[in-house]
């Protein structure tokens, strides 16, 4: 197989023991590409991310991380979950944090060097965070947390890295440093595959999206799979008006005008 | 100041017995460390009580008591993990259940002997002014294999704690690391119940870390900071049981617990002072 592609699905099914959440999920993510998974609460976008870092395993089809089975290369994945128990009750710094990046890259025994502290400080600088670099975490707002847990994800100078809402609880200046991050891995030839609910602000980063609505409603680049026609059936509602022309434009450029598709009534 | 050293210069089974204790204490505040941060004080409180019919049938039939231990512990960790796995059941329900079962085998096996009066307070409440230094020796090989174990682990256990899914992304096996850690925690109750009983362990597992905690911003400092407190327990608990003449086992606990208690409300007095600093941080 191409050494290019990260991660290869075909005729996946995804869920949990014999409840099939998404079934046949078709998709190729090559190094220096961005795919977003997009959809409702509950939707499968979760589900997929956690089955691809192998917190779950698939139901069936195949299903291959860097050419191998998923879970086979820990040190090549970053994973950024929507839950973190420890953020406020251990006795953490958000430093203390952000070096936990570097674990997978040393395994169990392999000492830090300076380069780690210095890949540390530059992960922390990425997302602003240098100045609360030693407060307890329990002292964080949501946003600074999220913030740190993004530092830690770029730490890891990984490969892949898997990103369960990654926006959530942050600041617009937290966002725009959180895109500059991603653009930033993708240059350096990284794969991001991230679940959101933000149409417009991943479309500009993303080089694939796929629809999630307990099936693959649309998979593809921005411009063919992001259409009033996918957007109805994956959020249930119709995006028109102001709001359509902004989606429209962030994803196809402003050779949209206002009015096209008038057969989708505005609901929201 | 004599009063203070002249108990352990008087008397060399003191000295046994602060040494003893100052094992412990280590062993404790290490894996008590784990079990504060890993939300696992109820697997603990299980196990130092669910030992006690290994301990009795080891009585019972002429082996050391530390043998019925390590049995008790394993049966516990092992039902627990088959309870946990198979079934739909919480580790909380698996562990509960276990501990009022082994604790009640544990009261039945005892009542029906004749041969445990003595034995009986020495299996609950230790015997600290009696160990041996056979028992010294096994301490300290116990607690270097705790520190061993703490240090090699460090990370997946830092992970662990801080989010399970986490570690298993980054390569270590959630399942072997937190059985490691359980035993980690059944080698430190096991070791312990001779210096301060079954019944009191659970207190030095959990009291100076959690004083610990409240103090520390960072888990080594955590570490250190329970290490100190425990000590500190050993030492006055000991004080008090030579010049008072009150049970050792259960002097050495209520100081841990007073330590914790203090601790708490310095802790409390000073946040206070502290609350509108961080408020006008996060605005």
């Amino acid at each position: 197989m191409d050494k290019n592609i990260y991660v290869h699905a075909s005729s996946l099914d995804i869920g949990y023991k014999e409840e099939v959440i998404v079934p046949d999920i078709n998709l190729e993510l090559k190094n220096g590409q961005a795919l977003a998974l997009i959809g409702t609460n509950g939707s499968g976008k979760s589900t997929l991310l956690r089955t691809i870092v192998n917190l779950i395993e698939p139901l069936s089809g195949a299903l291959t991380v860097f050419g191998r089975d998923p879970g086979s290369s820990p040190r090549r994945v970053a994973y950024l979950g929507q839950f973190h128990n420890g953020g406020f009750i251990l006795p953490l710094q958000a430093i203390d944090v952000v070096r936990m990046g570097r674990f997978p890259v040393h395994g169990l025994l392999g000492r830090m060097r300076k380069e780690d502290d210095e890949i540390v400080r530059s992960a922390m600088h990425m997302m602003g965070i240098e100045n609360i670099a030693v407060t307890p975490m329990r002292y964080l707002s949501g946003g600074q947390q999220q913030r740190t847990y993004l530092a830690q994800v770029l730490a890891h100078r990984a490969d892949l890295l898997v990103l369960d809402e990654p926006t959530a609880g942050l600041d617009a200046g937290g966002r725009d440093l959180y895109l500059q991050a991603v653009k930033s891995e993708l240059a350096r030839g990284a794969a991001v595959v991230l679940a959101t609910h933000d149409i417009q602000e991943e479309a500009t980063i993303c080089d694939q999206v796929m629809l999630l609505a307990h099936r693959v409603v649309a998979y593809g680049s921005p411009q063919t799979a992001l259409n009033p026609e996918a957007l109805l059936e994956t959020f249930g509602i119709v995006v028109t008006g102001d709001k359509r022309l902004r989606v429209i434009e962030s994803v196809h450029g402003h050779d949209h005008g206002e009015g096209q598709h008038e057969k989708h009534q505005d609901k929201i | 100041m004599d009063w203070l050293i002249h108990p352990f210069t008087a008397n060399s089974f003191m000295v046994q017995a602060l040494l003893a204790g100052v094992l412990v204490s280590i062993a404790c505040s290490v894996a008590g460390t784990f079990v504060i941060l890993r939300g696992l004080s109820f697997i603990g409180d299980a196990l130092s009580h669910g030992v006690l019919p290994g301990i009795a049938v080891a009585f019972l039939v002429g082996l050391p008591g530390i043998l019925g231990a390590a049995a008790g512990a394993a049966f516990m960790i092992g039902g627990i993990s088959l309870i946990t796995r198979r079934s739909r059941l919480s580790s909380d329900t698996a562990i509960g259940l276990l501990f009022v079962g082994m604790l009640s085998l544990g009261v039945i096996i005892i009542s029906r002997s004749s041969s445990f009066s003595g034995d009986l307070t020495r299996i609950l409440f230790g015997e600290i002014l009696g160990i041996s230094s056979q028992s010294l020796f096994l301490q300290l090989a116990a607690t270097v294999v705790i520190i061993a174990i703490a240090v090699v682990c460090a990370r997946p256990f830092l992970l662990l704690s801080f989010d399970p899914e986490q570690a298993q992304v980054a390569g270590f096996s959630t399942r072997l690391y937190h059985n490691i850690m359980l035993f980690m925690i059944a080698l430190t109750v096991i070791v312990s119940f001779q210096t301060v009983g079954t019944l009191l362990v659970f207190g030095l597992l959990i009291a100076p870390a959690a004083a610990g905690a409240l103090l520390a911003r960072r888990i080594k400092i955590m570490m250190m900071w329970s290490v100190i407190f425990g000590v500190l327990s050993m030492y006055i608990g000991l004080l008090l049981s030579y010049y008072l003449n009150l049970a050792a086992g259960a002097s050495i606990i209520l100081v841990t617990v007073v330590i914790f208690f203090i601790v708490f409300v310095v802790q409390n007095i000073r946040s206070r002072k502290f609350i509108p600093t961080k408020e006008k941080d996060h605005g």
